[in-house]
């Protein structure tokens, strides 16, 4: 685990860049998270996902899977492909704050 | 007479059926099980039937044989669970069944209809999947006069039952293509969502250097939108297209119909239940057991075993109204077969990754964990002697249900 600021706050991360703690997240975090992953600007569709990735896991404990963002969330997949290039599920998890997906056992 | 329902018949509905006869006193109780088929399916052995390794007999018997005397057996089809009113409509005579308890046991299944492209003329011409009985002994009659050219083995998308079967598979065809005489004429590659060739670290990295020696291509990360069967290409949802000449797919793995028309799935129809104790989250009535359940480890039959072995002890302190204090781990326990007549074991749970050492004896075995060896392979041969004549008949195996850490090192 790692600390370092990022949007003028001093939060731990882990050994992936996850955010250690979803608690810390806030929206200019967001922001910045996303253009390191190579998004420079988030649009409404982007929080959308976003927004149901943190309700989703506030509910559920875990970060939400691809298929899950695409039936309970409501984005088609190719739509979430082009929001979040290559692995979305892990980028949106990465982004909204939430630690990295165990998605597949 | 308080009544116990289970709903299907497979590998973790017999085996708990068969666990619990001998505990709950047939004056109070009534143990119903249902399920559609008459036939009982060894499916780690589907793996083998491609190859002409196994056939009908050694993967097929009638489901009856393993249902214990005193349980009633309705084959039908499951319609609907009301769980509201605690009881389950079967397409038999439009019958009601009636319950105290409900264990839903349905399994999962492959879906080819999830992917476009899948299902259609090449079906079963140069698309095959081996997850089925049907599609394994179609596939096996191709790859007798398969002259050779580009196998692709796709995985559609995690989670699948036996996530290592696919490695399997391709072991064995590069075995098998070798034994042909034809090796030099087919690439094998592997196509998967996953980031390596398994799910967990350690085990991922060791089976990815047997791929590698073996000449077995792998295109991780992959995630498939369609199917071309004109230009015989895979594509991906970055549009990223991955040719074949003979695709074999396992298709997106799916719950029952039931569940998800019962309004008791997730997004892939599997039961949400306590990892611990398999009691469904939303009703206290109802437990999911076997593939049905959405739990974080493997689908698989030892998985179900030894869930069962804990749901049973558990299960006879909650209808006497005490706590559950057994805790499933998530044990899992599953041979690899390697091919030319060998085999890796893995043996890992919830917490644990697979890791080196020895099974189920430390130091002494006679199976070596994450480790090629001869005697794994047998392993894996007898598991299905093992299967029909201990595993089904919910009779003990000298295996713990809870993983051990002795004989593992890291
Ligand atoms: C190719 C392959 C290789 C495998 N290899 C291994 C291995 O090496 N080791 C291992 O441990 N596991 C292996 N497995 C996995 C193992 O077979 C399964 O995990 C196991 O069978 C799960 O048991 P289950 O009872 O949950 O489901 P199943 O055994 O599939 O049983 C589900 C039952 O429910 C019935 N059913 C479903 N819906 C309805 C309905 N609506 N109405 C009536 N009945 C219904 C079905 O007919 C079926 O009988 C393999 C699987 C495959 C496909």
């Amino acid at each position: 685990m790692t600390a370092r600021e990022i949007a003028g706050k001093v939060v731990d991360f882990d050994d992936e860049g996850f955010l250690s703690n979803p608690d810390d997240w806030n929206e200019e975090i967001a922001k910045v998270l996303a253009g390191e992953v190579g998004i420079d600007s988030l649009t409404d569709r982007h929080w959308k996902v976003i927004e149901f990735c943190r309700a989703d896991f506030q509910a559920r404990g875990e970060p939400p899977t691809l298929r899950r963002i695409t039936k309970t969330g409501g984005v088609p997949t190719k739509e979430l492909y082009s929001l979040f290039p290559k692995g979305p599920a892990k980028k949106v998890a990465r982004i909204a704050g939430l630690g990295k997906p165990t998605g597949c056992i | 007479m308080k009544k116990l329902l289970v709903l299907g018949a497979g590998t973790a509905g017999t085996m708990v059926t068969n666990k619990l006869v001998h505990y709950l006193d047939s004056d109070e109780w009534k143990i119903t099980i249902v399920d559609q088929e008459e036939t009982h399916y060894y499916q780690p052995g589907f793996l083998f039937i491609p190859f002409g390794i196994y056939g009908e007999n050694d993967v097929i018997k009638p489901k009856r044989d393993f249902v214990p005397p005193g349980v009633e057996m309705i084959v039908s089809t499951i319609e609907r669970i009301e769980p509201e009113k605690n009881r389950v409509r079967i397409a038999k005579d439009n019958r009601y069944l009636n319950y105290d308890f409900l264990i839903i046991a349905t399994g999962t299944n492959i879906d080819p209809s999830e992917t476009p492209g899948l299902l259609g003329h090449e079906w079963r011409k140069s698309i095959y999947d081996f997850y089925t009985y049907e599609g394994a002994k179609a596939l096996a009659k191709r790859l007798r006069t398969w002259k050779g050219g580009h196998l692709v083995l796709n995985i559609a998308e995690m989670p699948i039952k036996c996530p290592v079967a696919p490695l399997e598979f391709i072991f064995l065809a590069d075995w098998y293509f070798h034994l042909q005489g034809i090796r030099d004429r087919v690439d094998l590659t592997l196509v998967t969502p996953l980031s390596g060739a398994f799910t967990k670290p350690r085990a991922a990295d060791m089976l990815g250097n047997i791929l590698e020696e073996k000449g077995i291509r792998v295109i991780p990360d992959f995630n498939i939108e369609r199917v071309d069967p004109e230009q015989k290409q895979i594509i991906s949802y970055i549009e990223q297209k991955v040719p074949y000449d003979l695709l074999v797919t396992i298709p997106v793995n799916m719950g029952a119909e039931v569940v998800e028309q019962s309004g008791l799935g997730d997004e892939l129809n599997y039961v949400p239940v306590d990892k611990h104790t398999f009691l469904s989250t939303q009703f206290d009535n109802i437990f999911a057991l076997g593939d049905a359940a959405s739990l974080p480890t493997s689908k698989a039959g030892s998985v179900a075993h030894f869930a069962a072995e804990v749901f049973t002890e558990n299960f006879l302190r909650y209808i006497d109204g005490l706590e559950m204090i057994h805790a499933f781990d998530g044990h899992a326990n599953c041979y690899i077969e390697s091919g030319f007549g060998k085999g890796i074991l893995i043996d890992f749970n919830y917490d644990v990754e697979p890791l080196p050492g020895k099974f189920p004896l430390p130091g002494i075995g006679p199976f070596s964990l994450l480790q090629e060896s001869e005697m794994n392979h047998w392993g894996k041969m007898m598991f299905r002697w093992m299967y029909w004549n201990i595993l089904l008949k919910g009779k003990e195996m000298p295996i713990t249900a809870q993983m051990s850490m002795a004989g593992k090192w890291n």
